[in-house]
């Protein structure tokens, strides 16, 4: 550890919590069709959109009506996407001559950036056509995280909604979050991106001789433009097999900085759009500071476990920071925090590889993913699941102090406790069970690469971080056999790949469609005026509620699972293999 | 159906202008703005590409003997600064990482493996140098496999050797060194760090004694 590496993720922590109240304002204009300093130019095309897809931004839809469009949308990409890959031979821009992946590791990837979750089974630049890349892949990066704002805005107006039973509509919210948001950040981020010398061209392969006379092949390709989405969609699926940790995605330090602030900021801002939206900007700040306190925990740990020998090098004799699976150029601290902030957005991208984190170095990764993805959490999706954790924590407070459980005005009743709990539940009941059936059965062992609790470590991650829809790993797990750099005769591993899949499906679309009904169930509620009685949600005191919720709720169900994998391995110094 | 039929049209326009047009764009913007960098930062010498800046490689040359399979063996070139080890054969094409946990066997073995080639290059020139010496950079892989950069306390242990094979004076070597070392944020984040091809390459144009 150094100062100049404490001195980094403060720096870092300022920069997010200062762009915080200015993003989460421009958002909070656009979701309510204000006009913006872009509506110049985004304005008529949104217009054309509208009148193209026909839809009339003036018909609210109920949440029903809402829910439909989202799983009709993502059932075409799907099938899209899926399609894309299956014939990627057939389209331009494939340097290499790729040809299609097999079905099932198709399918996990199709499930895999549907989803938001970019988990990783086949190896970028060596399974996937420049094309399949952007055309296929980068696509879904901006859809599923507009798909993930704009279930968070619907959500957002059913709490707020004094009358009606309307979350807006579908297609005009993702529109916005396209135009608005994702886009011209991705432009600026992207541009940024470049100037630090990640590549951005269509040359394909070019060939080098090095000084020593050492042969050499290098591979560019439409990186930055993608690398720019992955991080501020959460999406985390990299152009190459190592993602940024490659130099081509993620050149320096500072693209490494510009990058976690990508990731964190629109999670973070949407706090503030959130309170903006319930005229109360306390309570975005409350969920802003239960989402910090969590993180600066994670970030600390990492940071101070990987600047420790690990067992495997006091084997071998040596001392000194653990840089194993780690880039020279971040060094531990930029390292550390990248890994925190990846896995607590449900981002996935990695600037080092987290199979090779000490054993308590790996506890934290694994644990932020655990409590759901809310802490940040991916665009969206964090917050309506951290407002579920929210309305399950009025719900619990108001039963311990003997109040009737309010939000924001309107009663907590019954139905929205029930698809709260379902919300919040079916996601880590899905991890322990695939996990599981993963490492019961002999279906699973094919996947595990590494040795002892390590390997036990590897399949819980697959699963927490697929269902999750995070989509980092410890990467030695594998649901894809690939023998010699191109993908003649490669295959997949069916039991994995479509385990994984299906995973990642329902963990994305429960809670995403739990938290709709919730919304659709308060939205026609009267709201209360506050009274003695009301318990406040927007307060630190509550903030603490939060933090307690989430960590019983969610993080408590996996201490086991955690105690026998990276824990044991951090407290002993034993060598496996 | 009507519902269907939206969203047919959404993904084709999507696919479009997320999939093409904002790529192609973004392509076209940054070739014009920065044309090196966006093709990958190649380095030429004398004409010829022989890498990137960004991108680690391997100074080693064959030694003339051949391995059990009939590949011929490579050794470290020792006039020239090595980069960090890579069990990816530096391969900017095909990169992937060894995945060995901190507590497998196997990177024990590796870790151990890599000290021992430090030392026995190293050792001859800088005596009185161990295990416990050796910066961690040195023996440890990184993840993309491709690292193009060194810590600096390698660069200076290395220093000793360069100087000596190649005949020039270590303050020389130490100059050159310090030329290139870089450190992040105007000096206040970060580690300092070396760009090994670029300091090799300076080498080369000193002028030979």
């Amino acid at each position: 550890m150094t100062v100049a590496g404490w001195i980094e993720i403060v720096l870092f922590l300022a920069l997010l919590t200062a762009i915080t109240p200015p993003l989460g304002a421009y958002m909070a204009r656009v979701f309510r069709g204000e006009p913006v300093l872009l509506t110049r130019v985004a304005g008529p095309v949104e217009r054309v959109t509208y009148r193209l897809l026909r839809v009339d931004p003036e018909r609210g839809q109920d949440w029903k009506g809402y829910a439909r469009s989202v799983l009709v949308l993502s059932a075409v990409f799907g099938g899209v996407l899926y399609l894309i890959l299956r014939t990627q031979s057939a389209f331009p821009w494939n340097p290499r001559n790729l040809g299609a992946p097999p079905w099932d590791l198709s399918f996990n990837t199709a499930a895999s950036f549907l989803t938001n979750t970019n988990w990783q089974y086949y190896a970028g630049e060596t399974t996937l056509s420049s094309f399949s890349q952007m055309a296929g892949l980068a696509v879904q990066n901006f859809v599923s995280a507009g798909v993930g704002i704009a279930v968070l805005i619907a959500f957002i107006r059913g709490l707020a909604a004094r009358s009606g039973n309307h979350l807006g509509v579908f297609y005009v919210d993702l529109t916005r979050a396209i135009l608005y948001v994702l886009l011209p950040l991705s432009v600026v981020v992207g541009l940024v991106l470049v100037s630090q010398g990640a590549v951005q061209s269509l040359h394909g392969l070019t060939e080098a001789t090095g000084l020593t006379g050492r042969p050499q092949t290098f591979l560019t390709g439409p990186v930055a433009s993608q690398e720019a989405i992955k991080e501020l969609g959460t999406n985390g699926g990299g152009f190459f097999n190592v993602n940024s940790a490659m130099p081509y995605e993620n050149p320096t330090w500072l693209s490494n900085f510009v990058e976690m602030l990508a990731i964190l900021a629109i999670p973070a801002a949407l706090t503030a759009t959130y309170g903006r939206m319930v005229e109360n900007r306390r309570q975005g700040w409350m969920v802003f500071g239960a989402m910090m306190s969590l993180f600066v925990v994670a970030v600390a740990v990492v940071y101070i476990a990987e600047a420790h020998a690990t067992p495997a090098m006091q084997a071998a004799g040596l001392t000194g920071d653990n840089l194993e699976g780690k880039e020279q150029r971040f060094g531990i601290a930029s390292s550390a925090l990248f890994t925190a902030v990846t896995t607590a957005a449900s981002c996935g991208a990695v600037n080092a590889a987290l199979e090779a984190l000490s054993g308590f170095g790996g506890v934290v990764p694994m644990a932020q993913i655990m409590t759901g993805e809310v802490i940040w959490g991916g665009v969206g999706s964090g917050l309506y699941s951290m407002l579920m954790f929210v309305i399950l924590g009025v719900f619990i407070a108001g039963l311990m102090v003997g109040r009737t459980p309010e939000f924001l005005g309107k009663k907590i009743e019954a139905r929205e406790v029930k698809l709260t709990v379902l919300g919040t539940i079916a996601v880590p009941m899905m991890v322990l069970v695939a996990t599981a059936v993963a490492i019961a059965t002999k279906w699973g062992a094919p996947s595990i690469y590494d040795h002892g609790p390590q390997g036990f470590s590897e399949s819980l991650y697959a699963y927490t971080s697929q269902t999750n829809n995070n989509g980092s790993a410890f990467a030695g797990y594998t649901g894809f056999v690939q023998p010699n750099g191109t993908n003649a005769g490669a295959f997949g591993i069916s039991f994995a790949d479509v385990l994984g899949g299906l995973a990642m499906l329902a963990g994305r679309f429960i809670p995403l469609l739990a938290a709709l009904a919730v919304a659709g169930a308060l939205a026609g509620k009267r709201v209360a005026p506050a009274g003695l009685g009301t318990l406040r949600t927007d307060t630190p005191t509550f903030g603490v509620v939060l933090v307690a919720v989430v960590l019983i709720v969610a993080l408590l169900t996996f201490v086991p699972a955690l105690l026998l994998g990276p824990v044991v391995q951090g407290l002993s110094d034993q060598l496996y293999g | 159906m009507r519902e269907l039929r939206t969203a047919v049209i959404a993904a084709l326009a999507l696919t479009v202008a997320l999939g093409l047009a904002y790529p192609l764009a973004m392509t076209g913007a940054a070739q014009l703005i920065f044309p090196g960098r966006a093709d990958g930062s190649m380095v030429e010498v004398g004409g010829r590409v022989v890498g990137s800046t960004l991108i680690g490689q391997d100074f080693a040359r064959p030694t003339g003997r051949k391995d059990a399979a009939g590949d011929p063996v490579l050794a470290p070139d020792p006039r020239y600064f090595q980069s960090r080890p890579s069990v990816t054969g530096y391969a900017p094409a095909a990169t992937f990482f060894n995945n060995q946990g901190p507590n497998q066997k196997a990177l024990a073995g590796q870790l151990d493996g890599f000290a021992r080639a430090y030392l026995a290059r190293e050792r001859p020139y800088t005596p009185g140098l161990t295990r416990r010496g050796i910066p961690s950079d040195a023996v440890t892989t990184s993840a993309s496999g491709v690292d193009p950069q060194i810590s600096e306390a390698n660069a200076r242990i290395q220093a000793n050797r360069v100087a000596r094979r190649r005949g020039l004076p270590l303050a020389r070597v130490l100059t050159l060194v310090d030329d290139h070392a870089s450190r992040p944020l105007f000096g206040l984040a970060g580690p300092k760090s070396i760009n090994v091809l670029q300091l090799n390459a300076a080498l080369d144009r000193e002028p030979s004694r």
